[in-house]
């Protein structure tokens, strides 16, 4: 059946005037929306900031960057966030000790040498890891694993910046695995085929080839992942046992290790004092500046992770 | 033998060959070692939370300083506040992506608002909580106060912690995890859909309206579905901007502060003492269930939305 010419639908000029009026206007609430997205986040820097500035106005930068001694209360009202500072970093470099091996061993292994069936029940069982809340790893961790360390070391409490790396490292696994992952996946067939085609074996392909194609985006990963293990609230507030200690005595056996006692990090003190705090008091204020480091930090991190990231791509 | 032959020859000497099995062991153990705790983690809270977990703990309050009875508000209150963030985070996100693919395309704001979203990603929970604190509860719940409420002060109506301000700050928090989602599933529409709807003298909105975000969401409401899983599992956000401990009714207004799942998971193991064990390991694992449903929910409609598709 031929189709019939016909005349282009007539549409009427209240109906045509009718759709230019709301695609106008859709295109005006787009735009708006898309506008409100940039406007939250350079609201967030900005709030932050300026809560952060009648600290400042208060106390010097130095004080608060090195002092040593974090006790807001009165009558003391020191806020050196040194020892803050200091668990937030050894509480990530506990994490990333354990993370970064297992980490990337698990990537390499999911994607170079698992059969796929075996790779996928790997994927599903990190993504289940991603998911799980922070507040219930940090309630297993106080109810179960924190008593087994205490016991069998013999510590005075199970709730050190030890128990809290552990947990921080295990939280930011699905984080490493899943990026490096995608990083070794990227590289390209060719790459391995030519070194199998010049005799080597698998393995000496993965090590001398396909990892070390895949570096910047592993790095990646590592970044990602300290990101992950920095800003992380729920686990280190229930599990380092909140004493702003700093840790000096890393190399002393366990009973005197720094690492087998309880210290405090950036963002448990945020989560604890904020609701202690008096509405734009001194203390207020701090929890503030407190903020600024840890996005500061965070900021950091994840451009490394981003020119990792981008680099690569521009450089292959 | 020549030389070719002799290097041939030693790699592939027994030694080299058990050292790339053990290679091969160790790198399966490390999956291994990654794998073991999360089964663990999910066995030991079946095993310790299923003895609490009954019709009654859901449904009723908890009583005797949360030392008996059930759940029921955390768990209300946690369903409200989802609601609450899937109604911000829908329109912000959504809308947000369909600027990206469809009006913005390659501009430079586009760019920009790309940097946006991957700078809101990068954002720790405890300072989305201080940010909420600070702007949504003091500052604009404040101002709300002194300008409608002023009578009532200092009593505060606006300007404490309430689900509305505290389902905003989650659905910032959740935006990247939306825009992201959206934006694949928006760009996964082929571009053909686009350009016969125009040629048939659509406009541009009619054509996103009726061809391309029909067929882009089921992708939309995965990345949704998987941002409030996120969103019930926080704790730092709604800490700061109204989670509560104990209230004696259900948040009636959206002013009203609420119980919250992660929230009383939280003050159950560290502030009540002499808690029955089972209390707080059954609360974990409902919230771990909801959380990881919701998340099983979202991958079964990916999987499906991918099979269903009609191009």
């Amino acid at each position: 059946m031929a189709i019939e010419a016909k005349p282009s639908v007539q549409v009427s000029r209240a109906r045509q005037h009718g759709r230019h009026v709301s695609d106008r206007f859709m295109s005006v609430f787009i735009h708006v929306n898309a506008f409100l997205v940039v406007l939250s986040v350079v609201l967030i820097f900005a709030f932050l900031i300026k809560e952060s500035i009648p600290f400042f106005q208060k106390r010097s930068l130095s004080s608060f960057l090195f002092g040593s001694n974090w006790y807001p209360l009165e009558p003391t009202e020191a806020f050196g966030a040194l020892p803050l500072i200091a668990g937030t970093l050894l509480t990530t470099a506990i994490a990333v000790l354990f993370a970064l091996p297992f980490g990337v061993s698990c990537a390499v292994f999911m994607s170079e040498l698992a059969p796929s069936r075996l790779k996928n029940t790997l994927k599903s069982t990190v993504e289940i890891l991603a998911g799980i809340p922070s507040v219930v790893i940090g309630f297993i961790g106080m109810s179960v694993l924190a008593p087994i360390l205490q016991e069998r070391l013999h510590l005075m409490t199970g709730l050190t910046a030890f128990t809290g790396g552990l947990l921080l490292g295990f939280m930011a696994l699905p984080t490493i695995i899943s990026i490096a992952e995608d990083a070794l996946h990227a590289v390209p067939q060719d790459y391995r085929r030519a070194s199998l085609a010049l005799g080597g074996t698998r393995l000496q392909t993965v090590w001398k080839t396909t990892v070390p194609a895949a570096s910047r985006g592993i790095i990646a990963a590592l970044m990602l992942g300290i990101g992950r293990a920095i800003g992380e609230t729920m686990t280190v507030l229930m599990v380092t046992g909140n004493a702003a200690n700093i840790p000096t005595k890393l190399l002393a056996p366990i009973a005197d290790n720094s690492l087998f006692q309880s210290i405090r990090t950036l963002t448990a003190t945020i989560a604890a004092e904020m609701g202690e705090t008096a509405q734009y008091s001194l203390h207020y204020h701090s929890l503030f500046a407190l903020g600024v480091v840890l996005f500061v930090i965070t900021l950091v991190v994840n451009s490394i992770a981003d020119l990792a990231l981008n680099r690569g791509r521009r450089a292959s | 033998m020549s030389e070719r032959a002799s290097l041939l020859k030693s790699s592939r000497s027994p030694a080299f060959r058990l050292w790339e099995n053990v290679q091969y062991v160790l790198l399966a153990s490390s999956a291994l070692a990654v794998v073991l705790p999360i089964l663990a983690v999910a066995w030991i809270l079946f095993q310790k939370g299923a003895p609490a977990l009954s019709l009654e703990f859901i449904t009723k309050p908890p009583m005797r300083f949360m030392k008996a009875g059930g759940i029921m508000p955390p768990l209300v209150g946690t369903l409200y506040l989802l609601a609450g963030t899937f109604l911000f985070a829908l329109p912000l996100g959504v809308f947000g992506a369909v600027y990206i693919t469809e009006y913005g395309r390659q501009g430079r704001f586009t760019r920009i608002l790309r940097l946006a979203i991957v700078n809101l990603a990068g954002v720790p929970s405890v300072v989305y909580g201080l940010f909420g604190l600070g702007f949504f509860v003091l500052f604009i719940g404040g101002g709300i106060d002194r300008i409608f409420f002023a009578k009532q002060l200092p009593q505060p109506t606006y300007g404490t912690g309430a689900l509305i301000w505290a389902a905003l700050t989650l659905a910032l928090l959740i935006l990247p995890v939306v825009i992201t989602a959206s934006e694949e599933a928006l760009l996964s529409v082929p571009d053909s859909f686009r350009q016969a709807s125009l040629a048939l003298g659509c406009t541009r909105w009619q054509t996103v309206r009726n061809v391309v975000l029909p067929s882009a969401l089921p992708g939309i409401l995965t990345g949704m579905i998987l941002g409030l899983s996120r969103a019930a599992g926080e704790t730092a956000p709604i800490l700061l901007t109204g989670a509560s401990f104990f209230l004696p009714a259900l948040p009636k207004t959206v002013n009203s502060p609420f119980m919250a799942l992660p929230y009383h998971l939280y003050i159950i193991s560290t502030q009540v003492p002499d808690i029955p064990e089972r209390i707080p390991w059954g609360t974990a694992l409902v919230l771990l269930i909801l959380v990881l449903g919701m998340n099983g929910i979202a991958s079964l409609f990916r999987a499906r939305a991918r099979a269903g598709r009609k191009w």
